[in-house]
């Protein structure tokens, strides 16, 4: 990818602006004005590189951590003592469900040629891992590595969701819901982004996930909010975190496996790798001093829920962005990132009144919009070879709408087909008494 | 013999053990407990969600002593206590009809 980006230059072949390697995948398909530069075989032909193959395998065991432990402890800790093994439970079950999914059928739907359909979604030739051996390479890395590191994302972005359906869905209806959701809603857009389907053909800048895991994880939450409900007692009972040492622990743990999230989009270790991991620093730590600050001033005090969540909303506002800025956009883009991201959790959830219980829309679909218009706005031509202008600020807002259209949608009928069958809640009673013991039989003392 | 049972800032156990040890004392039996009197309660904010929390966290000693001295312990645990701010805690005090060393059968003074 890096070598054939050089070849194109910026802008031969739009879908090489995005520094995702599975756009090379997808575009070697399509790309038949290039027909004669693939010819040397010499070019067409990667060969592995160790030092990109070790940062990868790195990556994927960083991004790995960022939902085990990272995500089952940032959010265990947040709900009450009652819940604290149920939202844990998501988390981990998630990860295991998402892996085989991915296996199965998932890697295949994201990331190879859709044919007639490769616009909207890819093909069934990998299901199972098809064709995928020791020696087969994507890039400059084994498959399995890449196929791996993928999967992590697509284990990341339902657990995720999780968040805002925390305290009163059902287990089975979660596995179900989240199970059907990776297929339905995740693969495709993430074949549109980064498989060479009709957001990489429009030239969508997303390094990193902004789009494909922020926005799209933050809208079903939203939707999955509202279809559910707000829970038992929301709004008069104390529903204060049980433990916010955990959820310290465990967006720190978010924060350090992000470098592999981001400077592992790079999918080689390289310069692209290492300005993504230092504007994701300086994004992170901007975002949540930010969101510390407008919190001092609003609700006069610092908090530390506030800092962790300003720090994860910088995190998620860089993912697009990391591959494609310079470190004054990174220190603009956590700015707002913190105060926006505050104001949607803070304020203006509280004023609609919908139960977003851990504020997935509030940080991760508000800081995934602000990511991906900002990515628009300060792109760099010398980092990601394209530029901020207000016709990529376009381009971005095109990939953000068809991505909330697609997921709001799908997420709704899923979960309502689920509703209708065998149910979203659990029962009243149970959901005061506390999941951990009516779901899952155990309790912490 | 007299129970004392008093209620006080977490924070001063140490100290209110210490004067109580000082006092020749052998035992106490400590509880976590929670509860509000004067102080009421207070305001928590987590992502702009406001809770009132209307039972603090106190620590419930229960200490038995002869008689003689339940004025000493009482002024020990109080010293010890006192902060001066609201929320410092309570005792009660109340007679105790018969105390048993479980290990050995002594009974009552000598129990204690």
């Amino acid at each position: 990818m890096q070598t054939l980006s050089r070849l194109f230059g910026s802008n031969a072949y739009r879908g090489f602006k995005m520094t995702r390697i599975h756009s090379l995948v997808a575009a070697m398909t399509i790309a038949g004005a290039f027909a004669t530069m693939f010819a040397d075989p010499a070019l067409a032909q990667d060969k592995l590189d160790s030092g990109d193959t070790a940062w990868m395998l790195t990556s994927t065991a960083l991004v790995l951590m960022m939902t085990i432990p990272g995500l089952a402890l940032f959010y265990g800790g947040m709900v009450r003592k009652k819940n604290v093994l149920a939202t844990i439970m998501q988390s981990f079950a998630v990860c295991c469900l998402m892996s085989v999914l991915w296996m199965v059928v998932g890697y295949s739907l994201a990331f190879t040629d859709g044919g007639s359909m490769n616009a909207w979604v890819g093909g069934l030739s990998k299901m199972f891992l098809a064709g995928m051996g020791k020696d087969s390479l994507t890039g400059t890395i084994p498959e399995s590595v890449f196929m791996t590191f993928q999967m992590t994302f697509a284990i990341i972005t339902p657990a995720l969701i999780c968040g805002a359906i925390a305290d009163r869905m059902k287990f089975s209806a979660m596995l179900l819901f989240l199970g059907i959701w990776v297929i339905v809603v995740y693969a495709p857009i993430t074949h549109w982004v980064w498989g060479g389907g009709f957001l990489a053909d429009d030239g969508v800048l997303d390094f990193a996930g902004g789009t494909v895991v922020h926005i799209n994880s933050g809208i079903a939450g939203l939707v999955a909010a509202l279809v559910l409900g707000r829970r038992q007692g929301y709004g008069t009972e104390n529903m204060a975190p049980h433990n916010l040492v955990l959820s310290v622990i465990g967006a720190s743990m978010l924060w350090v496996g992000w470098f592999g999230f981001n400077a592992g989009s790079a999918v080689a270790a390289d310069g692209a790798a290492g300005m993504a991991m230092a504007v994701t620093q300086i994004c992170t730590a901007t975002a949540a001093l930010a969101w510390m600050f407008a919190e001092w001033i609003v609700l006069k005090k610092p908090s530390v829920l506030g800092i962790v969540s300003g720090a994860v909303a910088g995190l998620v506002a860089i993912t697009p962005a990391s591959g494609f800025v310079d470190p004054m956009g990174a220190l603009f883009i956590g700015i707002a990132a913190g105060v926006i991201c505050f104001i949607a959790s803070v304020k203006v959830k509280h004023a609609l009144g919908y139960d977003d219980s851990l504020d997935v829309f509030g940080i991760h679909g508000v800081g995934g919009i602000v990511g991906a218009i900002l990515t628009g706005v300060f792109a760099v031509e010398a980092i990601g070879g394209t530029a901020g202008s207000l016709n990529q600020v376009l381009i971005q807002i095109e990939g953000i709408a068809a991505t909330i259209v697609w997921s709001g949608l799908a997420s709704f009928v899923i979960l309502k087909v689920i509703d209708l069958t065998i149910g979203l809640r659990v029962e009243k009673n149970a959901e005061i008494e506390g999941l951990d013991i009516n779901l899952h039989g155990e309790v912490v003392q | 013999m007299k129970l004392i049972v008093a209620v006080i800032k977490p924070f001063k156990l140490d100290e209110v053990r210490q004067a109580l040890t000082e006092l020749g004392l052998q035992g106490m039996t400590v509880t976590e407990v929670k509860g509000y009197g004067r102080q009421k309660g207070h305001t928590e904010i987590y992502r702009g969600a406001e809770y009132a929390v209307n039972f603090l966290p106190k620590v419930k000693i229960e200490v038995v002593v002869p008689a003689k001295i339940v004025g000493k312990a009482i002024d020990a645990i109080a010293d010890a206590a006192k902060t001066g701010q609201i929320g410092d805690g309570k005792i009660f005090v109340s007679p105790v009809e018969r105390t048993l060393r479980i290990r050995t059968g002594e009974a009552d003074a000598d129990a204690l």
